[in-house]
């Protein structure tokens, strides 16, 4: 059970990220749900690289042997990289909508249907 | 030598440059047959002009039929379809997550059960 | 120069990413010296891209791995046999869509040159142009999974900033935010897929990936969520609304290159069902689900467009459907290659059928969204209902608009009637019903694109256009090469077929020549 506890606060996260992506009516929160997401695969990937009883993969007079997968934390660095960038984009597009059409509720930004 | 240049469906065989010859004759024998017409006519006392029982002919921007006129009976017909898939495309965010959302887990379902 | 060509296809990436950041420094210097920069390297970038390809058709696949001296450390001696570097592995399927691109992305570029001239903010617009080409082509050439992720969230972001660059009242800002949103949560779902996968075989390497793959139940949750991620990302119907939006509301230029992007995620999404799970899923079962979807985008892509007024929603909605066609011949394909009453053939025509669609795809669907950005260019409107008349003075565009629409309709001889016939042969051997819908669609996209060459190109001449002139000459030559290409690859189909799409088709399907051609023939 605790071996998969960091597994089980992954599926959570991601879950109510989906909720808030799905259920508000607010652009912002709806951007906040996809950090969640974000957050919650970053955390997905660290989670599976982890080893009982290991250090940190650094080499230099490192006391044991015995180290996490450092694979797996270049793949999270990557990630929040490419996440910090996606909420700036997503943000200032936020931005310049709420200039334009004065609210952030996603039913009134609705001018391209059909 | 043509024969090369025939796209081979396996059960089929489609050849455009014998297409192209065919067009090319066809519209040769069109431009004989349209150059043996009367070319003695002459345009310029307003003999090919629309004739619209005497009335004045409207400006020009009112004779052109515009997009959204065009196809009437086309979508007239398929009012029932287009009212069942219109609500559809909504502008809205959340749906357009919640479709995606949707059909993953109904092609999981369908993986999954039909393994 | 033995040195650039053994390392060709790293500098696929790295040229349009070296020009991308230098554009915004050699903006100061003027805009002629930064219109001169962005042609030498889209040029480059191109003619890159057709050696790779060359080089791909004549000798075998081509794997490249970034950080060795020779070919043989690719797999380090103490590994075990599993190339640790991050690998483009470029196959002669890469090779077709690296074909794709290379043509593509030069024309828009020449085209961007006279159709950006008004507008400002251009040092912006061409650095995130140079970064589309280069997440682009990053995903076509890659052999790795999560440099995949990381080459599909660059094209993404890039391609999302730049749909929303005119801004437009806002509108455009929305179709980006559209577009970003949806296509974040799609690679963070990616990311779990790629994760899941990683957790199991220990390796990123798609080749290493699909020799280990045992199909366990996570493996088939990572099918699924790699699956729709990449249907999501090219417009499949029901996932499609995003895609009328954004390409109504981008740059034509951009729009022409998004299409290739989408079928860049659609090569991938062949990728993940034919390599990388290559003889593991249900070919049956995944083959239905993606004729199923097929004809979903086929049908409702095509009877959305018909009642539409803006010009480039209207293609938009055609994309999608042309996004089915491509759908249906693989589907049918990865569906018959494994029935036992249909011979191979059936199921290889299908497949050759599909891949060839999606060249003339890119092609006749890239010069069809040029030509309306001619139209909005000159006349300043989009909105069907306002135009009309200008066959008078825009003849080349007219020209070119009909060879376009002739050519998605499907008519005789331009290339969209030689890639539907191999469609519609092969799905009506392998189900009647299928071919019959496709045909019927077929006829309602030439009813759609009459009603747009009625409504812009004939009638009188209306009081409001009467000054508009022909498009400007960079605008031609691209629509002219992409208009030459229409018409070549129509009239000589069987050459294309054999020396482009039979490789890819043969490339796709033989996933143990993928894995040995990375791995060494272990």
């Amino acid at each position: 059970m605790i071996d998969n506890l960091p597994f089980l606060v992954v599926a959570g996260t991601i879950m109510i990220g989906l909720y808030a992506i799905l259920m508000k009516k607010d652009l912002i929160k709806m951007i906040m749900g996809i950090s969640l997401v974000e957050s919650g695969v970053n955390l997905f990937l660290i989670a599976l690289g982890y080893r009982w009883d290991s250090i940190a993969p650094i080499f230099t007079g490192a006391p044991s042997l015995a180290m996490v997968m450092p694979t797996v934390q270049a793949l999270t660095l990557t990630s929040i990289v490419i996440g910090v960038a996606t909420l700036a984009l997503l943000l200032s597009l936020v931005m310049v909508i709420y200039r334009y059409y004065h609210t952030t509720d996603v039913r009134k930004v609705t001018k391209l249907q059909g | 030598m043509i024969e090369s240049f025939t796209l081979s469906t396996g059960f089929g065989a489609w050849n455009a440059i014998f297409w192209v010859i065919a067009f090319a004759i066809a519209i040769i024998i069109g431009w004989l047959i349209w150059s043996r017409g009367e070319k003695t006519y002459d345009t310029s006392a307003g003999s090919t002009a629309p004739f619209l029982s005497g009335n004045a002919e409207p400006e020009k921007a009112a004779v052109h039929i515009r997009a959204g006129n065009l196809y009437w009976g086309y979508t007239e017909a398929l009012s029932g379809y287009y009212r069942f898939i219109k609500p559809f495309h909504t502008g809205n965010l959340s749906d357009y997550f919640l479709a995606y959302l949707l059909v993953t887990a109904l092609v999981l379902i369908v993986v999954v059960i039909l393994k | 120069m033995d040195i650039l060509l053994s390392n060709l296809p790293g500098l696929l990436i790295a040229i349009p990413l070296l020009g991308a950041f230098i554009t915004p420094i050699l903006s100061r210097a003027g805009d002629s010296i930064r219109t001169t920069w962005i042609l030498i390297i889209t040029t480059l970038t191109s003619l890159c891209g057709l050696l790779v390809a060359s080089r791909v058709l004549e000798s075998g696949p081509l794997v490249y791995a970034f950080g060795v001296d020779a070919l043989s450390h690719v797999i380090p001696p103490d590994s075990g046999g599993i190339p640790i570097r991050i690998i483009f592995t470029i196959d002669p399927a890469s090779a077709f869509m690296l074909i794709i691109a290379s043509i593509v992305g030069f024309c828009i570029t020449l085209y961007s040159i006279s159709s950006m001239e008004k507008l400002s903010g251009k040092d912006g617009f061409y650095t995130l142009l140079l970064l589309l080409i280069a997440g682009v082509y990053g995903m076509i050439a890659t052999g790795d999974l999560f440099n995949f992720f990381v080459f599909l969230e660059i094209s993404s972001l890039a391609g999302a900033a730049l749909v929303a660059y005119r801004i437009d009242k806002g509108v455009a800002a929305e179709a980006g935010l559209k577009y970003a949103a949806l296509s974040t949560l799609g690679g963070m779902l990616f990311l779990v897929g790629i994760g899941l996968l990683y957790a199991q075989y220990n390796s990123l390497n798609m080749a290493v990936i699909a020799d280990r793959m045992q199909l366990t139940s996570l493996d088939i949750i990572a099918f699924v969520l790699f699956f729709t991620a990449l249907a999501m990302k090219c417009g499949a119907v029901p996932m499609h609304f995003w895609t009328p939006d954004s390409y109504a509301m981008a740059p034509s230029a951009i729009t022409a290159f998004l299409v290739v992007s989408s079928q860049a995620s659609l090569y991938a999404l062949f990728r993940v069902c034919f390599t990388l799970y290559g003889g593991q899923i249900n070919p049956l079962t995944v083959g239905w689900i993606i004729i199923i979807l097929g004809v979903l985008s086929m049908f409702v892509g095509v009877t959305m467009a018909i009642p539409q007024k803006d010009v480039k929603r209207l293609m938009a909605y055609h994309a999608v459907s042309q996004t089915g066609y491509m759908l249906l011949g693989v589907g049918v394909g990865l569906a018959a290659l494994s029935s036992t009453c249909l011979s191979q053939s059936v199921g290889m025509m299908a497949l050759k059928g599909g891949l060839f669609h999606i060249m003339n795809h890119a092609l006749y669907k890239g010069l069809l969204f040029l030509t309306a950005g001619v139209i909005m260019y000159r006349c300043g409107t989009r909105n069907l209902n306002q135009l009309g008349g200008l066959g008078h003075s825009m003849k080349w565009t007219m020209v070119f608009f009909m060879i376009g629409s002739l050519a998605i309709a499907g008519i005789p001889p331009f290339n969209g009637f030689a890639s539907k016939l191999l469609i519609y042969e092969s799905t009506f051997l392998f189900n009647p019903i299928l071919a019959v819908i496709a045909m019927v669609v077929s006829i309602l996209t030439l009813a759609s694109f009459v009603k747009v060459f009625h409504s812009m190109f004939m009638g009188p001449v209306l009081p409001e256009y009467q000054d508009v002139k022909e498009a400007p000459m960079p605008m031609l030559i691209a629509m002219g090469i992409l208009a030459c290409l229409v018409v070549l690859f129509g009239l000589f189909p069987q050459q294309v077929v054999d020396m482009l799409v039979a490789p890819a088709a043969s490339a796709l399907v033989d996933y143990h020549g993928y894995i040995s051609a990375v791995l060494g023939g272990a």
